[in-house]
């Protein structure tokens, strides 16, 4: 069985430690983390918003490079979370359209609950939400933390 | 037929700004554009004269405070504020994104939104990758303060400065009047950004072993930012144009820092200055011949409260078809006729309705559309959605704030 795990900032810890402990020995793992490239352009290249600037870009290494060493960083430190055998894959982009790519021939895709804190749709970010509804592949949704209790859900006035 | 080649001249200078030809690089265009006005007879020499003599103080604030931001970036001040907001997040998401609101608010009002997109921005999100969050909700965050944050001086963004001449105001009055707006777009935004990325924002931890660099803070630029400003208050008392504080700062702080001297003239970006002024010129051209009369007649003539957020939208509307810097230009000289309280009801519309597009207008979104049809690499969805949220309460409420401040103060 090929499994993906989807390694995003604050939410990797607890997704990698319920797959590792939810995962067959035989699996063949591997991590993939996404930068996304819009965040990096807007931060990057805001002079192009102001009409008739041209600034030239600051010296210090180009957030690029920054965000291909962070993404780096994090896949190692989940390996070795994982404690097992794994591929690890940095893509940049679109971030759900990139992990969706990467679930092409995957068996299973293991991901996070990445929103609020409580039980509802709201539990998952408009990433997270967009790959568990267009996975091409099974899929396990995890909480990272503990989840939350069944008193969190929040009912209609008339059903309180 | 005037109207119609100012028009036209008017069209092409804001076309090449947005297209950002290599072949037609927009100084050249608004410069030639400038001098064609007046070989054609379409604004007479002593029109464009007085153009230029109107601006130019204004383009020489500009360029030094220029210079005053990249001096501080010199001493090292981002990087300075990076560590700095990177200590006072304490590990948490959400306090990282307290400390970019406190220092994206204070670089925008002292430095110029220019500074907070340029220098800080870049800064925020290599802050957030280094600890290991999303830097989504803290670049988009910094990205709208740019614009929000900057209605408090007549420094903040160019736009006031723009205005600060033409609506009679001290800097001190200028400043109290837009403190209340001010304060206003940042809660508004504070909010919404909170409620908008909370599943980011409740994430625990950090990576607050890491250590960060921690440089030491850049005392002396700080200091000379602090006098600065001090200066901008008793410029009016004192009878000093602000210009000469601003071009003060900026000398002392490049004795400082020296910088080579062409990298003073690179940093003051005189290609940008050759733009404005030619902009204004093609503008006062275009005023003469019509633009004024049809922008006065879509404008209210009062300082009511419905008045100035009609004036605080139209100027937002306007801000997006034509890009905020034109639209400054053509609807100063018809609001100031109604006083100081339109001019600046103008700068709230101006100044937070970039917020709506993360290019700074619908006009180059649109552009961009068209010519990047391909290009699926930027995702503007969820920054226009963001901006679709807090633009309009924005425009409202700080209009209501203006509204209250010119009444009590």
């Amino acid at each position: 069985m090929r499994a993906v795990i989807w390694i995003a900032e604050g939410t990797w810890e607890g997704c990698v430690d319920r797959a590792g402990a939810m995962l067959t020995e035989s699996a063949e793992v591997t991590l993939v983390h996404v930068s996304p490239t819009d965040v990096e352009e807007l931060a990057a290249h805001g002079g192009a918003r102001l009409l008739g600037r041209h600034p030239p870009p600051p010296p210090g290494p180009p957030l690029r490079a920054i965000a291909e060493e962070e993404a780096h960083a994090l896949l190692e430190a989940a390996r070795a979370r994982l404690g097992r055998p794994a591929d690890v894959v940095a893509r940049r982009g679109k971030i759900e359209r990139e992990v969706l790519d990467v679930c092409a021939d995957a068996d299973l895709l293991i991901l996070a609950r990445d929103g609020e804190l409580r039980l509802g749709p709201k539990s998952l970010g408009p990433r997270s939400r967009f790959v568990l509804d267009h996975a091409p592949c099974q899929v396990l949704l995890v909480w990272p933390d503990p989840p939350p209790g069944i008193d969190s859900i929040k009912l209609p006035p008339h059903l309180r | 037929m005037s109207e119609a080649v100012a028009l036209v001249v008017l069209g092409g200078c804001l076309l090449a700004a947005i297209a950002r030809w290599r072949w037609a690089p927009d100084w050249a265009v608004a410069a030639v554009g400038a001098l064609l006005l007046v070989a054609l007879g379409v604004l007479s020499a002593s029109g464009a004269r007085a153009a230029i003599k109107q601006l130019g103080p204004t383009v020489g604030f500009l360029a030094a405070l220029l210079v005053l931001a990249d001096g501080c970036r010199r001493a090292g001040m981002f990087d300075a504020l990076g560590a700095f907001m990177a200590a006072g997040s304490r590990g948490r998401p959400d306090r990282l994104l307290a400390m970019v609101f406190l220092v994206a608010a204070g670089t925008t009002a002292v430095l110029s939104l220019d500074a907070t997109i340029v220098l800080l921005t870049p800064i925020v999100f290599a802050t957030a990758a280094r600890l290991q969050t999303n830097p989504r909700p803290h670049v988009y965050a910094c990205s709208h303060l740019a614009n929000s944050a900057s209605l408090l001086l007549p420094v903040s963004n160019l736009t006031n400065l723009l205005a600060f001449h033409a609506s009679g105001l001290s800097f001190t009055r200028f400043s109290v009047l837009m403190a209340l707006p001010w304060f206003a777009a940042l809660l508004i935004e504070w909010l919404i950004l909170r409620a908008s990325f909370a599943g980011d924002l409740q994430r625990s931890a950090l990576r607050a072993a890491r250590v960060m660099d921690q440089p030491e803070l850049p005392w002396f630029a700080l200091g000379v930012v602090a006098l600065t400003l001090a200066g901008f208050v008793l410029s009016s008392p004192l009878g000093i144009a602000p210009v000469w504080i601003a071009a003060g700062g900026a000398a002392v702080l490049a004795l400082r820092v020296r910088p080579r001297p062409v990298d003073v003239v690179r940093a003051a970006e005189p290609t940008f200055l050759v733009f404005v002024l030619g902009l204004g010129v093609v503008v006062q051209g275009a005023s003469q011949h019509g633009l004024s009369s049809a922008v006065d007649a879509l404008l209210p003539h009062s300082t009511t409260l419905l008045a100035l957020l009609a004036v605080a939208g139209i100027s937002a509307v306007v801000a997006n078809l034509l890009n905020n810097l034109p639209a400054t230009l053509i609807i100063v000289p018809v609001v100031a006729a109604s006083g100081p309280g339109a001019v600046l009801a103008m700068l709230v519309g101006v100044n937070v309705g970039p917020n709506l597009t993360y290019v700074g207008s619908l006009a180059t979104l649109l552009w961009r559309r068209i010519v990047h049809a391909h290009d699926h690499e930027t995702d503007v969805g969820e920054f226009t959605r963001l901006g679709l949220r807090t633009v309009p309460p924005i425009l409202v409420v700080s209009t209501l704030a203006l509204w209250l401040a010119l009444q009590v103060v």
